[in-house]
This record gives C-alpha cells, sequence and structure tokens, in this order.
C-alpha cells in the first residue's frame, strides 16, 4: 500500500469515510458552510441583481420573522409539509416507494371538504368533526391500500403504481369540484362549519399540536416498537425478514394503510385547519416536496423538522424578495438555493473527508 | 442522534442570527397612508399590469410614495390571498386591495379579522350584501366600451359587405341558414360578467349591421393562450368574420393574425390592452379598463377618513373606460362614428341595453323575464344572492331587484359587479 501510495495513477483526492466528529468540529463546519453560502450568494445578488445583499437577506430573514403572525404562518406551512414527511417514513423506512402522498393528501382533503359543504350545517359539530377525521383517514388510507395490496400480492412497481393514484386523485377532485363551483371559478372559501377552532388566536393551532404529537409518535413507533423493528428488516432485505418469520405481506400492506392514512389525516388538517377549500392544487406539491424531507432526514422525524423548516422559510424569503425587488421568480429561487446547497453540502462534509494525494494520513501505513 | 439534530440546529440557528442582524437594517419607512395590493397576476399580464398602472397614477397624482405601497404579485385564488391580506395589515397597509374576482372569498374572511381597515376586492360582487362593512367591491362599466369595440367590428363588418368581400356567393360559410352574418366571441366562463360583456359587443355591432349571428365559445379560463386560439379557429372554421373575446391572453388576436394571412377573412377585437403588436392587421380594437379614477377615489377616502362606499363602477362618463387605438385595418369612418356613440353615451341618450335593441324568446336560468308581444323585455328580475353551488344554498342573501328602468337594462348600478345574465335571441353559446 506504501508503494502504490505516491505513484501516477492516484488520484488528486480521495474520500474516505469519517468517524464520528465532535460536537464542536460539526458545529463549526456547519457554521463554516452557512457563512459560505451568504458570500456566495451575496456575490451572486451583487452580480446579477445588482442589488444590496444585506438589504435583500433582511427582506428573506423578515418575510417568516418580522411578525409574529408569519412566524406562526411558516410554522403552520412546515408543520404541513413535516406532516405528509412523517407519513412518508415508515413507507420508505420499508423501501417503499410511496411516491402518491400528493394524491393519499389530495384524497383526505376532498373527503373533509365533502363533509364540510353536505353536512357541515346538519349535524352537530363535535359529530362532524368525528366523521371528518374517519372519511379522510380512510379515504388517504385507500389510496396507500391499492398499490400496497398489488404490491404485495402481484409485485407490481410501486413507484410507477403511487405516482398513476396521484393523477387519478387529481382528476377525480378536478371532477367533482368543476360541478360543485358552478359559476364561480373555484369552490372558494367552505363555510365555516368543520373549521377548526380558532385557539390563541390562529385558526391553525391545532394543526401544530397534531403535527407535533405526530412526529414525537411516529419516532417512537419507528425506533422503539416491534413494528417499527419489522418494517425495517423488511426495508433491510425482504429475504431476512422472511427468514426471521415476519410476514412481509402484512407488513407491507399495514404499513402502508398507515402512510396513506396519515397523508389522509394532512388532507384534513390542510382542509379544514388551513385552506377551507377544496381544488386540484389542495396539496400543493407538498407531497412531493416530503419525499424529500423523509430521505434527508434519514426518517429521523425531529430531524425532518428541521429540513421542513428550512425549505419553508427557504421558499417564503424567495417569495418574498421576488415580490418585494421585483424580481424574476428563478432568481429569488437561485439565491434560496445557493444557501440549501451549502447547508446539504455540508452534510458531505461531516460524514466523509477529502484526502489530498500528497498528504499522508495519520497512523496510516507510512510509518 | 440527539448530537446532530442538535448542532443541525444550531447551525440553522446561526443563519438565523447572522439574518438578524441584516433585519435591523430595513425599514418600511414613510408615513401616512400604506396600501397593499394583492396581484393575480404581474406586469406581463394585461390585466393585472392595467390595475397596477391605475394605482400607480393614481398614486402620483395623490402624491403618494410607491415606497407606500407593497405589492404581492401572482396570489393565487385561494387561502394564499387571505395570508398576503393577513400579512399586509401585519405591515401596516390601512387599505387592501384585490384584483381578481376569485379572491374575494378570502378578502371577506381577512375583512372580518381586521374591521379598522378597508379591503377592496375588484370586480367582486357580495360586498353590500355580506355585512362586512370594511369589505368594498369596484369595477368599471366595461360593458360600454364593449359596445363601443362593437360599434368598430360592425363598421368592418360594414366595410366588408359593402365591398363584396364577404357576400353570400362569395363567402356562403359566413351566414346561416337566415342569412345572418355570423361572428364569433371567444369567452372564459359563463357567468353573467362575460355574458353581460358579449351581449353589448353584439348589440353594438348589430347597431351597424342588422344581420348578425353570434357564436360564443368557452374556454374554462381566464387565461390560456392556446385554448383560446384553437377558439378563435374553431369559429372562424365555421365562418365566423369578426371574432370577439373576454379572456386575457392575445391567442385568440394571434390565431386571426395568422388565419387573415392565409386568405382566411377574419378579424379581431381583443381585450385590456392593445394588441396591434399580437395581431398588426388582423386587430382593429380593444376595450379597456382605466382604473386610476377609480383608485384616485378611494385612496382619497382613505386618508381624509371618508367611508368608501360598497360599490363604484365608473363608465364613460368618468373616464372609467375606452378603447385602444385603431388598428389600421379599421373602415373609414370609425374614428368619427366612435367619437358619436361615446358622446351618446356620455349624454345617456343611448343605453347599451336599451330593450327595444333586442328579442328574448328562450327560457331563462339566471333571471326572471316577461316580454311583450314583439319579445322585448318588460321586466328582468335579478337575484343578488351570492350562492354555494355545491348545495344551491345562498351564502349571503340578497335581493331580487327589477333591473328594467325606463326602457332599458339598468346595468351595474344596483352593485357595480355586472348582472346582466339574458340570454337574448340571435346569441349562439357553444
Amino acid at each position: 500500500m506504501t508503494a502504490q501510495h505516491k505513484t501516477h495513477g492516484e488520484p488528486l483526492f480521495r474520500i474516505a469515510k469519517r468517524d464520528a466528529l465532535p460536537m464542536k468540529t460539526k458545529i463549526l463546519i456547519r457554521a463554516a458552510a452557512v457563512l459560505l453560502a451568504l458570500v456566495v450568494d451575496a456575490l451572486f445578488i451583487v452580480l446579477v441583481t445588482k442589488l444590496n445583499p444585506i438589504a435583500v437577506y433582511a427582506r428573506i430573514f423578515a418575510a417568516s420573522f418580522s411578525a409574529n403572525m408569519l412566524f406562526m404562518q411558516l410554522l403552520r406551512d412546515l408543520t404541513s409539509l413535516l406532516c405528509i414527511g412523517v407519513a412518508l417514513a415508515p413507507a420508505f423506512r420499508m423501501r417503499f416507494w410511496n411516491i402518491g402522498a400528493e394524491g393519499q393528501v389530495l384524497m383526505g382533503g376532498f373527503a373533509t371538504a365533502l363533509c364540510m359543504i353536505f353536512l357541515g350545517d346538519r349535524i352537530p359539530t363535535p359529530l362532524l368533526f368525528l366523521v371528518m377525521i374517519v372519511t379522510s383517514v380512510l379515504a388517504g388510507a385507500l389510496w396507500g391500500f391499492i398499490p400496497a395490496f398489488f404490491k404485495a400480492n402481484w409485485n407490481t412497481n410501486e413507484t410507477l403504481f403511487t405516482l398513476m393514484m396521484n393523477y387519478v386523485a387529481i382528476q377525480i377532485v378536478a371532477y367533482a369540484v368543476n360541478i360543485m363551483r358552478g359559476e364561480r371559478a373555484s369552490v372558494g372559501s367552505i363555510n365555516k362549519a368543520g373549521w377548526f377552532p380558532n385557539i390563541f388566536g390562529y385558526n391553525f393551532t391545532l394543526n401544530i399540536i397534531i403535527v407535533a404529537v405526530l412526529t414525537a409518535a411516529m419516532y417512537v413507533y419507528l425506533k422503539y416498537t416491534k413494528h417499527g423493528y419489522e418494517i425495517a428488516v423488511v426495508g433491510e432485505s425482504e429475504r431476512t425478514a422472511k427468514y426471521a418469520g415476519i410476514n412481509v405481506k402484512k407488513v407491507t400492506i399495514r404499513t402502508m394503510l398507515l402512510s396513506g392514512a396519515l397523508c389522509g389525516l394532512c388532507g384534513l388538517i390542510l382542509v379544514a385547519g388551513d385552506k377551507h377549500t377544496i381544488a386540484t392544487n389542495t396539496a400543493g406539491g407538498n407531497g412531493f416536496t416530503a419525499i424529500i424531507v423523509a430521505w434527508l432526514a434519514k426518517f429521523n422525524t425531529f430531524y425532518m423538522a428541521l429540513i421542513s423548516f428550512l425549505l419553508v422559510f427557504l421558499e417564503k424569503g424567495a417569495r418574498e424578495i421576488a415580490s418585494t425587488y421585483g424580481l424574476n421568480e428563478y432568481i429569488a429561487g437561485i439565491i434560496s438555493g445557493i444557501i440549501l446547497f451549502f447547508i446539504l453540502g455540508s452534510e458531505f462534509f461531516l460524514q466523509y473527508r477529502l484526502i489530498l494525494r500528497h498528504r499522508t494520513e495519520k497512523g496510516g501505513a507510512d510509518k | 442522534m440527539f448530537k446532530k439534530i442538535a448542532s443541525l440546529a444550531i447551525a440553522v440557528l446561526m443563519l438565523l442570527t447572522a439574518l438578524t442582524a441584516f433585519a435591523s437594517c430595513s425599514s418600511d419607512g414613510a408615513a401616512g397612508i400604506k396600501i397593499g395590493c394583492i396581484m393575480v397576476g404581474d406586469e406581463t399580464e394585461g390585466y393585472t399590469l392595467a390595475h397596477m398602472n391605475g394605482i400607480k397614477e393614481a398614486a402620483k397624482a395623490l402624491g403618494i410614495s410607491e415606497s407606500q405601497i407593497i405589492w404581492k404579485y401572482k396570489v393565487e385564488e385561494n387561502s394564499d390571498c387571505y395570508d398576503a391580506a393577513v400579512e399586509l395589515v401585519g405591515r401596516g397597509c390601512q387599505l387592501v386591495i384585490s384584483n381578481s374576482y376569485g379572491h374575494q372569498d378570502f378578502m371577506v374572511q381577512a375583512a372580518k379579522e381586521n374591521p379598522n381597515v378597508t379591503f377592496v376586492s375588484m370586480t367582486g360582487d357580495f360586498a353590500s350584501i355580506s355585512g362586512v362593512s370594511n369589505l368594498k367591491n369596484g369595477f368599471t362599466k366595461v360593458f360600454e366600451s364593449r359596445y363601443v369595440s362593437g360599434v368598430v367590428g360592425g363598421m368592418k363588418l360594414k366595410e366588408l359587405i359593402d365591398n363584396g368581400t364577404v357576400s353570400p356567393t362569395a363567402t356562403p360559410n359566413a351566414y346561416d341558414a337566415d342569412g345572418n352574418v355570423k361572428i364569433g366571441y371567444v369567452g372564459a366562463f359563463n357567468y353573467a360578467e362575460v355574458v353581460s360583456g358579449y351581449t353589448a359587443f353584439f348589440l353594438g355591432l348589430r347597431s351597424i349591421v342588422p344581420n348578425v349571428t353570434m357564436e360564443v365559445n368557452y374556454t374554462s379560463s381566464w387565461f390560456d393562450i392556446a385554448k383560446e386560439a384553437a377558439a378563435a379557429e374553431a369559429l372562424v372554421a365555421n365562418g365566423c368574420v369578426i371574432i370577439g373575446q373576454h379572456a386575457d391572453s392575445t391567442g385568440a388576436p394571434s390565431a386571426c393574425e395568422r388565419m387573415l394571412g392565409e386568405g382566411k377573412i377574419c378579424y379581431s377585437v381583443g381585450y385590456n390592452v392593445d394588441i396591434l403588436e399580437a395581431a398588426p392587421t388582423a386587430a382593429l380594437t380593444s376595450p379597456t379598463n382605466t382604473w386610476s379614477e377609480f383608485y384616485k377615489e378611494l385612496f382619497q377616502n382613505v386618508m381624509n377618513g371618508k367611508e368608501q362606499p360598497y360599490d363604484v363602477a365608473k363608465g364613460y362618463n368618468e373616464n372609467g373606460v375606452a378603447i385602444t387605438k385603431l388598428g389600421p385595418s379599421c373602415a373609414a369612418g370609425t374614428a368619427e362614428k366612435v367619437a358619436e356613440v361615446e358622446a351618446a353615451l356620455k349624454a345617456g341618450t343611448l343605453h347599451v341595453f336599451d330593450v327595444n335593441t333586442f328579442t328574448v324568446s328562450q327560457p331563462q336560468n339566471t333571471c326572471e323575464v316577461t316580454t311583450d308581444a314583439a319579445g322585448h323585455l318588460t321586466s328582468c328580475k335579478v337575484n343578488m344572492s351570492y350562492m354555494d353551488w355545491s348545495t344551491m344554498t345562498p351564502i349571503y342573501e340578497g335581493e331580487t331587484v327589477e333591473c328594467i328602468k325606463d326602457g332599458y337594462f339598468d346595468e351595474s348600478t344596483v352593485r357595480s359587479a355586472p348582472y346582466f345574465s339574458v340570454r337574448i335571441d340571435g346569441i349562439i353559446e357553444k
């Protein structure tokens, strides 16, 4: 090995896995990433938009933190995204590529909206909420169950299947909305019955509470329960799972029912606690963004919360600067994208290190 | 694991603190009135551009600086509108304006929660019946300028007939079985706003050429270049000679220009913006809204603490509407005729929906009508309620109003948003 160490064929640098780093180093690397991102962004802003980068950063920050209400909206949008990420976590842990969250959320929201519209004034509020919860969870679970059932029995490709289910859901909602809107352009704001109650001055406080509980519960479920263990084993290797006596079919279907049901619940909190209307874009692409959230967090739900925060914060900032400075939306996207790129990039350096050609490894074979 | 989370949290926190330091530099500045504007599009889209110009012009005239106006562009017609409105209130706006009809549902929610702020939902229709006193509506009497644009189209059609370009022998496809010349209209939705507009256009055109029939094609979208072009193509293929529109893109004028180049006979009347660039030879004119007068009055009222009326709709009389520059293809004498019609509209000697100029024979779904022996309207009762169409119950109960006064349908006075939705003879909806 020593002999080959300085031959011509050796690349300029190679990558090696790091041992666990001390906390201080980790913080330093991340802080450096943030600073670097701000510097690169500043260059970009000055060169391309000719704006003052400090003023631009101030606006990005102000978009979420300049008023209580803005911060609460940030929390609300964060929880909408996080909730779907949490719902996806068990499926992804099992290596079941559920990219049908958009449709599962939409069906849950659609069921909620139908209850609000047609039962809103007819049944007492507690009963209405019960019906809304049951129907939205069932609708989401059904949308998760169908592809799981086919996968478990005939080994169909779940990625394509769940993707297609999105379009089925979107078309169903489009069809119903077209009937329900009558002479209006959209369904509009659905009557007050069925709205989540106003707690601490906000309509969506309940959203935040529900998602916080779900996040903690899912963490425990995946990490400490028998179900969670089974999911992990099936995800690692189906054969191992079978060998260990795990019923793979049952676990697959059960997990997707759970994933779909939670997506349905996301639909409920979106419609009853936030949007108060139903349209084909009610899920707003969060069903896809949440895939990134779940992946980056490696299925750790608390980590998901941080990533959701970052994504929502940057998205709000980008929209704000696009509006304030009359920027093209793509430029605003690039500015927030650079920050995201550096922060995620720093994760790489936390796990791996670069070894340059001429440097010898400490404690290596040179001695 | 905890360490990983904690260190990421600290990194994020550092990002935030770095930004907080910068945030203190920002200042919203300027004393006095603060105006928040929620726009459905941005300056690249004609309808929103007209609003933006109106707001800027009004602000300039009143000495309101640009820093006193906060813009929100591309706000969709859903709870994004509510979020934007609440944010604008949070940033100190005493007046919040939205420019699309679909924003209204969400503006009313924000208005209820912020009674000290004036909310104006442009083109909206339920402010006066909503019981929310700080929600207002505003529109223009654009049906007047649509009528005038119809006159321009009529002058062109008359020229084409007089010089023999359009005749039963030269262009048999342009005539229906009864010998009426076909014209077409690209409409967005089948709402009263669109029905009122195309009927005005039709009546203006028919005031010049009496034997016409009009086909209306709906696109189910306010802005869809491809669909609007396809609708115009279908109309022209069917023999229509003049194509009007109530949709926001230049899809139809561009399609007309192309077809005209290919030897078809078709001329276009646009909407909102000058379409001469999109269709240099096919374009005749466009009816437009001039919002600055409305906004000037609104800003003054808010600044002086005067109550803005629930409904304001300005027409020719108050420079609320106009038509754009006549295209080079317009018939000789069009400018004079336009001046004459505009003067008559201002003087009140001409009414767009004069009951003697049209007949009604088909059953009506949207209003209760009675007619005399000749088929002219004698009564038209319109229910002003705002409906939930999924359950067919009124969300806001409005009165049923008799709209025929002194021999004409009185449009945009009971409320600013149009409510003429009578389907008259001579127009076919597709």
